[in-house]
């Protein structure tokens, strides 16, 4: 063995340890920064598919892709009463509708006794809510869970997903997508 | 010394089925209607427990909507099999989630290029393996076999 050889090989014995340590900060990295498990919808400039859903409480009339091309951008809040976080952002969806704001709700799998106790409870920002009981809506909008609210533009295009609950900080961020979807 | 293993465990199990209490809230409507029916014609039902198997649920995402008793996959179900019995394709339902949730959504592999990889990988390494035997198979030359 020549020694140009030798010092490679004396190299080579620490590559199996180098491979160790890279393979241990790569599983270190993934426990304390857990993928995001959140699905963003992909339908994000497409326009909304053809829908017409009962109406899911008494006071309010149902919904259709018709109620979104009038020529003013409007959210549509995916929601349901036996969702908690639903609740937890219905301030935040009344500032919205305070400050003129058109929200059409869709609610997933839901009983409209149950819709009632829950606008009763925590306030009725919604224009209109069309009742999704087989998420026929929420499927054919990319959405993956409750609470969703999407910006829809006056010709009925999503514009945007936020997902989750809107929280007070978000509310701006919700005002400065529907002026977007305005221009 | 068992009597607190015992107690331990107890004690273990009672934080475990604390833990377990599903954290979400769920709906009180019944399953949409082709959730957990099969469709009469046995071909169309085999199609759709086909293309069921390989399409992700979004709420379990471990799972595909045909094991996941979560009731966004029972509504997904009843889509892929009303779909089916109106004559669709499964590739075209395939392609109408894809669409919506991105290529996360399915299972079956593509053929993109972010694949390549994937499948060069297997390649590489016995291209790698057969040179490193090469290597240790040739005879050395100053070797005359005495």
């Amino acid at each position: 063995m020549s020694e140009a050889t030798a010092k490679r090989s004396s190299l080579a014995i620490w590559l199996p340890l180098a491979l160790f340590g890279a393979f241990f900060v790569l599983v270190i990295w993934g426990l304390v920064r857990p993928a995001d498990r959140e699905v963003a919808s992909a339908f994000i400039g497409k326009p909304l598919p053809q829908f017409a859903l009962e109406a899911a409480a008494q006071d309010r009339p149902g919904l259709s892709t018709a109620d979104f091309k009038t020529g003013k951008p409007k959210l549509l809040n995916v929601f349901a009463s036996w969702c908690v976080p639903c609740a937890i952002e219905a301030p935040q969806m009344d500032a919205l509708a305070k400050r003129g704001v058109e929200i059409h709700g869709v609610a997933i799998r839901d009983r409209s006794e149950d819709v009632a106790r829950f606008l009763a409870t925590n306030g009725n920002p919604f224009t209109r809510i069309g009742k999704d009981d087989v998420s026929e809506v929420q499927v054919g909008i990319g959405s993956s869970g409750v609470p969703e609210t999407f910006v829809i533009d006056g010709k009925g295009v999503i514009r945007y997903q936020h997902i989750g609950e809107i929280r007070p900080e978000d509310v701006d961020l919700i005002l400065r997508k529907l002026a977007e979807a305005g221009q | 010394m068992t009597r607190f293993v015992k107690q331990f465990a107890g004690a273990l199990l009672l934080v475990l089925l604390a833990l377990a209490h599903p954290a979400t809230a769920q709906d009180l409507l019944p399953p949409a209607p082709y959730a957990y029916k099969q469709l009469e014609d046995p071909a169309l039902e085999a199609k759709a427990q086909a293309l069921m198997e390989t399409l992700r649920c979004l709420k379990c995402q471990s799972q595909a909507i045909s094991d996941s008793d979560a009731p966004m996959a029972g509504d997904m179900r009843h889509q892929v099999r009303t779909r089916i019995a109106a004559g669709e394709e499964p590739e075209a339902i395939r392609t109408w989630l894809v669409e919506r949730y991105g290529d996360y959504v399915s299972y079956a592999p593509q053929n993109k290029p972010i694949m390549w990889p994937l499948f060069a990988a297997p390649l590489f390494i016995l291209v790698m393996a057969a040179l490193l035997l090469r290597g240790r198979f040739r005879r050395d030359p100053k070797d005359t076999g005495k």
